[in-house]
């Protein structure tokens, strides 16, 4: 055992390689150029200055689109996914005509039609996009990383036990796994089941438990108790 | 609305995937070209991406299908439950329809 002693390291562990934790200590240096020019973003720069050139567009308008993306929360689905659990013709209008129950909330029906897919004692959803990135932006915000990952879109689609399982979701071996493949026009919401013990909870309450990854159907809703 | 193709197929119809590799710009993932599925529902008809992609306008719109499929169809060595499924959003032209038999 090493008991060296390193900057940054005045007590006692056992490393079994203590090389690679004196590498880690000092960051790797930073490239000066982080960020890179492809064909695609060449062409997005091009059209972009030659419309504000042209006075189609302005750069703050632009800016302002970006902003306003960036801010999208999955707030919106929380409150969509609360509301059906306090109230079961409402759930019921949400699985047969998402766009009219959005509309009662006051919620955009958004650009795409949304598919609701619920959560039950026999069957667990979850929700991919295996050829790029479709995600209910207008719900749930920019879609995370994982999502957008290689493997997770090639992963999830065949063995999603596992994949949940890396997640920290473990799916019962008698409970039907779902996977919704988001290949075309249609977008998806899972309706997560609602934590026992939260009977009596107000619809607020109740929101602040649905998670982005419950809504994608990775995870579960939060634990009340850890609300 | 522009024009559409009619909808061949009803909820519950048993389908195969075209089992094709044409070129360019195709809204089919290639693990589900061959495999066979039941319709889960009808859609809509939506303009055909693989026109839009070049710029022309996709019509008539084509009819889009969820399709179900059991996993243990789809992958040979799938080692989940016998009756999980995988839904797939396919267009009419990619499918076919097989009797229930075969």
């Amino acid at each position: 055992m090493n008991h060296n002693n390193h900057d940054h390291h005045d007590h006692d562990h056992d490393h079994a390689d203590d090389s690679a934790r004196s590498a880690g200590a000092h960051a790797p240096p930073r490239p000066d150029l982080d960020d890179t020019v492809t064909y695609w973003r060449r062409l997005e720069i091009a059209v972009r200055e030659l419309l504000i050139e042209k006075g189609i567009t302005s750069a703050d308008e632009v800016r302002r689109q970006v902003e306003d993306m960036d801010a999208r929360t999955p707030t919106q689905g929380a409150r969509v996914v609360a509301r059906a659990w306090v109230d079961d013709s409402f759930k019921q209008r949400l699985l047969s005509d998402s766009g009219a129950a959005l509309t009662e909330l006051g919620i955009e029906r958004g650009p795409y039609q949304l598919i609701v897919v619920e959560n039950s004692a026999s069957a667990h959803n979850v929700v991919v996009c295996t050829l790029c990135s479709c995600y209910p932006r207008w719900l749930l915000g920019l879609p995370p990383d994982w999502y957008k990952s290689r493997n997770y879109r090639s992963r999830v689609v065949s063995e999603p036990r596992a994949v949940l399982r890396e997640f920290g979701t473990e799916i019962a071996a008698d409970t039907i796994i779902r996977v919704h493949d988001s290949t075309a026009d249609m977008r998806y919401l899972v309706l997560p089941r609602r934590p026992p013990g939260t009977d009596d909870w107000p619809e607020a309450q109740l929101a602040a438990l649905v998670s982005r990854d419950a809504m994608i159907g990775v995870a579960e809703p939060r634990p009340p108790a850890a609300n | 609305m522009s024009e559409a193709v009619a909808a061949r197929y009803a909820p519950g119809a048993h389908v195969r995937v075209r089992d094709a590799h044409p070129p360019g710009h195709v809204r089919t993932p290639f693990y589900i070209r061959g495999k066979c599925g039941v319709i889960e529902r009808l859609c809509g008809a939506y303009a055909n991406p693989e026109e839009l992609a070049y710029a022309r306008p996709g019509t008539p719109r084509q009819p889009l299908y969820r399709v179900r499929f059991l996993q243990s169809a789809v992958w040979p060595d799938y080692r989940g439950g016998a009756l999980d499924t995988i839904d797939v959003e396919i267009y009419q032209h990619w499918l076919q329809a097989i009797s229930e038999e075969s």
